[in-house]
C-alpha cells in the first residue's frame, strides 16, 4: 500500500503542532497533515481555563482554550493543511513513514517529506520521585486532576495537598478552591518555588494557602481512599529530617513536580537526546539529529510559557516547509552550544549556519535562583555576547536573541553562562 | 440469612491458589463456587510479588514447597498453552559475588538436583556477563533455564475463567463470616452475600487463612504476614538492569533482593522481607526503598532510579509449620487448607490444586467430566495483534481504533472487552491488570479519567461510583451543588 505523501507531517495537534502546521502553510507548503491523538485539536491548553496566554504571541491575553481556538482559526479552512483527531501516531520510521491509528481509517501510513514533532509533555508520578506509604485513590498528577474538573466536570477530591509548586500546581490550588473545596497547603521540595511568581500570587497568596519550602511528603496514609499525608522538612541534600515530621489530613493529593518530554517516539527512531532537557538535541531550525525531522514545543524542552511554544513551532514549521520544497540553505558550519557555569540547558544545543551567520533566540534555564548576573556567550575564551540579567531563576526561561552578526563569529563550540557576581 | 445458593464445594479466596484450585475442580462432576471477599480477583499476594515461575532448587528437600513448585512449573508449560498464560521463560540466575557464594551455589544446585529441577548448571563470570552484562560483580551464578516470569493475575483470571467456562461460579465483593456445622461437619457458609450450603470448603485464603480456619474451628496453624517492597523501572530502563532473573543468593528468611524482568519488558528491585502484624498494612517506607536500592546496588551497581515508574508492597502468608499447610484440616470435618502459601506459591498453585482435589478425592468420590473444556478461546490485546489483525479488529469494532492508554497502546475496544468478559473487571485497578492500561510510564495520568468513563458508561453507574479498587476507593466526586457551597 502506498502512503499519503505529504509536505509536512505533524504529530500532534497542540499549540505547537497547530503553529507548526499555520508555520508551514505560510511558508509555502502544499499539503500538511497534523495527527492528534485526543477528541479535538488544542492539547493541554483546552483544559487550562485560566488566563494569561498569548500576551507575547497573539497580543491579547486569552484562556486556554481561548489561545487554542486562536491557533485553530488560524488552520480551518484551509486547503492546504488536515487535520485528524483521535488518531494515535504508533510508530515514525527514518523514512518518514508514519504508523497511526484512528477509529474511523484503521491503520494506516502517511508519509511526509518533513515531520515536525510537537507531541508535548507528560507529567512526572508518584512513581518517579519515590513517595512512600499506601497506593489508595486520591493521588492524581495535578493535570489529571485539571482536565477531569474543568473539561468532564469531576472533583478529584474535596480536601486537598498539593505536592509541588509547578505551574500546574499552582492554578490547580486556585481551581480546586474556586470549586469549594479545602486546599489544605503546598508543599515544596526546593528551597525555593518552581511557578512562575505571578502564580504564586494570584493562586496561593491571594487564597490564604500555606506554601511551604523545604518541605516534603514522607507517607500517604489511606488504603483505600487518601486519608492524609505525613510531611517533613528536608535538609539541603533533600532528605527528610527527622523529628520534623506533623501530619496534614487531607482526602486528596495532588502532584505538580515536574514535567517530562513524551519522546517515546523520537526513541523509536533514534534521535539523539538531550540528558536535562530529556528532549531531542536540535539546532536553531529546530531540526534534530536525524534530517527531515524537525522538533518544536514542549517535546524539546519544557517551556513555561505557550507563547514561546508557538514561536519555536513557527521557527520548526518554516524550515520544515523549505525541507519539503528543498530549499533549505546548506550549512557551513556547525557550531556545538555547551549550557555552563549558572545555566543548565540551552537550546537550540547545536548551529548549523550560513558563513554570514543568522539570528538565533536561545532558551535557557538557569540551575539556581540568582540576581544580579551576566549572560556570557563565549567561543574559545572570547567573550562574544553579554547581556546583564537583573533576575534568574529556573522556573522562569530565559530567552534572548544574537544577531547575526554574532553568529557570524562562532567557531565549532560556544558556551553559554552566568558570569558570577562581582565580589 | 438469606439462602443464596447450594454446591459441593466452596473455594474461599480468589487468589492464583483459590482460582487455580477452582479450575481443577472443574474438571469433575460438581458444582464449585469461589467466593472473593475483593471486588477483583487476584488482588492480595497474588497481585504484588516477584511473579517468577521458579524452577524449584529453593525449597527445602521433601517439603510440599519443593514438591509443587517442581510439579506446578512443569505444569505451567502446558498451561501457557491450553490459557495463552503470559509466561517468559527467560530462565533464573543464582548471582554469586563472591568465593564464600560461590559454595552457596553449589548446594542450590545440589537441592536443585534432589529436587528434581532439570538442566541447572553454573555459569562462570564470563558466561553471565555475556548474558547479563550489568551485573558487573557476579564471580559466578546458578542457571536454571527452566524458571520464567509470568503475569500473575492475568494467570489467576485465566484459572477463574476456564473453570467458569466448565460451569464453576466466582463471587466477587462476597466475604465469609462464619460456617454452618452440623455434628461437627460443615454445612453451609455464611457470606455476606448470604447462605451458601456446601458440602466441602476449601480455605485458600492467603494472608487470612488462618483466621479463616479459627472462623471454622481449625487453630492447627497461624499466618504471619511478611512484607516485601518493590521498585518498578520504565521499560526503557532494562538496558541498564536486566533482561531476566537474577537472585542474589539466598538468606535464611528469603530468596534475597532481586533484580528482574517482567513479562512485559519493565525490570523490578525488591522484595525486603519485614515481618509485621498488620493484615493489611501494604505502605511503602523509606527505609524499605533503601534496604532494597542498597541491596540491588550489590548486583547492579548502577541503577536508573531517575526511571522509577511505580513503588509497591506485597504480603506474604508465612504459615507457623515453615511449610505450605495443604489437605483435609485435622480439626474441622469437611474442611480443606490450603494455607501458608508464601513464595513459591505462584508457581506451585496448579501443583497445590491437584494436592487438594486429590485429598478431596478421599472424602468423596470425584468423577471426571466428559466434556471439561481445557482450552480458553485466545483473546488478544490489539497491541500485540499484528497490522491485518489490528485492521480487523477495527473493522469489526472501530472502538479497537481508539487508544485510550497512550503509554501501552491500549485501545477502547481492549478495555469494554475486559469488563465485558467472563471475570471481567468491576473496576479501575481491574481494568489495569487486565490490558495494562495505566501501567505505564504515565501511571494513569492520561488514561485514568477516560477508563473511569468508559467504566461508568459499561457498568451503568455513576462516575462518582467508580472505584480504583476495593469499597471506599472511589476516584471522582460529584462537584458541590451552589447550595453545598454556603
Amino acid at each position: 500500500m502506498m502512503a499519503d505523501l505529504y509536505d509536512v507531517v505533524i504529530v500532534g495537534g497542540g499549540p505547537a503542532g497547530l503553529s507548526a502546521a499555520y508555520s508551514a502553510y505560510e511558508n509555502g507548503a502544499k499539503k500538511i497533515l497534523v495527527l492528534e491523538r485526543d477528541r479535538e485539536l488544542g492539547g493541554i491548553l483546552q483544559q487550562c481555563i485560566h488566563n494569561g496566554f498569548g500576551l507575547h504571541h497573539f497580543k491579547q491575553e486569552l484562556t486556554g482554550p481561548g489561545y487554542a481556538g486562536r491557533c485553530i482559526d488560524l488552520i480551518k479552512d484551509k486547503p492546504e493543511i488536515e487535520t485528524l483527531v483521535d488518531t494515535m501516531v504508533l510508530e515514525v520510521h527514518p523514512d518518514k513513514t508514519i504508523l497511526a491509528v484512528n477509529p474511523k481509517r484503521g491503520v494506516f501510513t502517511v508519509q511526509g517529506k518533513a515531520v515536525v514533532l510537537t507531541m508535548g509533555c507528560r507529567e512526572r508520578t508518584r512513581g518517579a520521585i519515590r513517595i512512600p506509604g499506601e497506593r489508595p485513590a486520591g493521588v492524581f498528577t495535578a493535570g489529571a486532576a485539571q482536565r477531569m474538573v474543568n473539561m468532564e466536570g469531576y472533583l478529584p477530591g474535596k480536601k486537598i495537598v498539593i505536592l509541588g509548586s509547578g505551574d500546574i500546581g499552582l492554578i490547580m490550588a486556585r481551581r480546586m478552591t474556586l470549586e469549594g473545596c479545602k486546599v489544605v497547603a503546598d508543599l515544596e521540595i526546593c528551597p525555593f518555588s518552581n511557578g512562575l511568581t505571578r502564580n504564586i500570587v494570584q493562586c496561593l497568596k491571594d487564597y490564604n494557602i500555606p506554601l511551604y519550602l523545604s518541605h516534603t511528603i514522607t507517607k500517604i496514609h489511606g488504603k483505600d481512599r487518601v486519608t492524609g499525608v505525613t510531611v517533613a522538612k528536608v535538609d539541603e541534600k533533600m532528605r527528610p529530617i527527622a523529628g520534623t515530621e506533623f501530619e496534614l489530613e487531607c482526602d486528596t493529593l495532588l502532584l505538580s513536580v515536574g514535567l517530562i518530554p513524551e519522546n517515546e517516539l523520537s526513541r523509536g527512531l533514534g534521535l539523539e537526546l538531550n540528558r536535562l532537557t530529556r528532549g531531542p538535541v536540535v539546532d536553531q531550525h529546530r531540526q534534530t539529529s536525524q534530517p527531515g525531522f524537525f522538533a518544536a514545543g514542549n517535546v524539546v524542552h519544557v517551556h513555561d510559557l505557550v507563547d514561546f511554544v508557538s514561536d519555536e513551532a513557527d521557527i520548526a514549521g518554516k524550515f520544515a516547509a523549505q525541507e519539503a520544497a528543498g530549499t533549505l540553505a546548506p550549512a557551513v558550519k556547525s557550531v556545538e552550544v555547551e549550557a555552563v557555569s549558572g545555566i543548565r540547558t540551552c537550546v537550540p544545543q547545536r548551529l548549523h549556519l550560513p558563513a554570514e551567520g543568522e539570528p538565533v533566540r536561545f532558551f535557557m534555564r538557569a540551575a539556581a535562583p540568582d540576581r544580579k548576573v551576566t549572560l556570557e556567550v563565549k567561543c574559545g575564551g572570547e567573550v562574544l555576547f553579554t547581556r546583564p540579567l537583573p533576575v534568574v531563576k529556573p522556573s522562569e526561561m530565559i530567552a534572548v536573541d544574537l544577531p547575526a552578526a554574532k553568529t557570524a563569529l562562532m567557531k565549532e563550540k560556544i558556551t553559554v553562562g552566568l558570569k558570577p557576581k562581582e565580589a | 440469612m438469606k439462602f443464596v445458593k447450594e454446591c459441593d464445594v466452596v473455594v474461599i479466596g480468589g487468589g492464583i491458589t483459590g482460582t487455580a484450585i477452582l479450575r481443577e475442580l472443574s474438571k469433575y462432576d460438581l458444582k464449585a463456587v469461589l467466593v472473593e471477599k475483593e471486588s477483583d480477583l487476584a488482588i492480595g499476594t497474588t497481585k504484588a510479588n516477584s511473579a517468577i515461575c521458579h524452577a524449584g532448587f529453593d525449597a527445602p528437600v521433601g517439603s510440599m514447597k519443593a514438591k509443587t513448585n517442581v510439579r506446578g512449573n512443569a505444569l505451567y508449560h502446558q498451561l501457557k498453552d491450553e490459557l495463552h498464560l503470559d509466561i517468559k521463560w527467560c530462565g533464573s540466575l543464582v548471582v554469586a559475588t563472591n568465593e564464600e557464594e560461590k559454595a552457596t551455589l553449589n548446594e542450590l544446585l545440589e537441592r536443585g538436583r534432589v529436587n528434581g529441577v532439570p538442566d541447572l548448571k553454573i555459569l562462570s563470570r564470563e558466561e553471565v556477563l555475556a548474558q547479563e552484562p550489568n551485573l558487573t560483580t557476579a564471580v559466578a551464578a546458578l542457571w536454571a533455564p527452566t524458571a520464567g516470569v509470568m503475569w500473575p493475575f492475568g494467570c489467576a483470571i485465566a484459572f477463574a475463567q476456564c473453570a467458569v467456562q466448565n460451569g464453576a461460579e466466582e463471587l466477587r465483593n462476597c466475604a465469609v463470616t462464619g460456617f454452618i456445622k452440623e455434628d461437627g461437619r460443615i454445612t453451609g457458609v455464611n457470606t455476606t452475600w448470604g447462605v451458601i450450603k456446601t458440602k466441602y470448603v476449601i480455605n485458600a485464603a492467603g494472608i487470612y487463612a488462618d483466621a479463616i480456619a479459627r472462623l471454622a474451628g481449625d487453630d492447627s496453624f497461624t499466618i504471619k504476614p511478611r512484607k516485601g517492597e518493590y521498585i518498578l523501572f520504565d521499560k526503557t530502563a532494562s538496558s541498564s538492569l536486566v533482561y531476566g532473573v537474577a537472585f542474589p543468593c539466598p538468606t535464611k528468611k528469603s530468596k534475597g533482593i532481586l533484580v528482574c524482568t517482567t513479562t512485559h519488558g519493565n525490570t523490578f528491585i525488591g522484595p525486603n522481607a519485614n515481618d509485621q502484624e498488620d493484615r493489611e498494612d501494604t505502605s511503602v517506607t523509606l527505609e524499605g526503598m533503601d534496604q532494597i536500592i542498597n541491596s540491588a546496588k550489590k548486583l547492579v551497581p548502577k541503577l536508573p532510579l531517575g526511571d522509577s515508574i511505580t513503588l509497591f508492597a506485597g504480603l506474604r502468608a508465612v504459615s507457623s509449620t515453615g511449610d505450605f499447610v495443604l489437605g483435609a484440616s485435622p480439626k474441622v470435618k469437611g474442611l480443606f487448607n490450603a494455607a501458608g502459601i508464601q513464595s513459591p506459591g505462584l508457581s506451585a498453585a496448579p501443583a497445590v490444586a491437584e494436592v487438594i482435589v486429590e485429598a478431596l478425592g478421599q472424602e468423596m468420590p470425584l468423577h471426571k467430566k466428559a466434556d471439561f473444556k481445557a482450552e480458553l478461546p485466545e483473546t488478544k490485546l490489539f497491541n500485540e495483534l499484528d497490522g491485518s489483525g489490528k485492521a480487523a479488529a477495527i473493522r469489526q469494532d472501530e472502538r479497537y481504533g481508539r487508544v485510550i492508554c497512550r503509554c501501552e497502546t491500549v485501545t477502547e475496544g481492549d478495555i469494554v472487552a475486559a469488563i465485558k468478559a467472563p471475570c471481567g473487571a468491576y473496576t479501575l485497578d481491574g481494568v489495569k491488570r487486565r490490558t495494562r492500561a495505566g501501567m505505564g510510564r504515565c501511571q494513569g495520568g492520561f488514561c485514568g479519567p477516560r477508563v473511569t468513563q468508559i467504566l461508568a458508561r459499561e457498568l451503568g453507574i455513576p462516575v462518582p461510583e467508580v472505584l480504583k479498587e476495593r469499597q471506599g476507593s472511589e476516584m471522582y466526586y460529584a462537584k458541590f451543588t451552589a447550595k453545598e457551597e454556603k
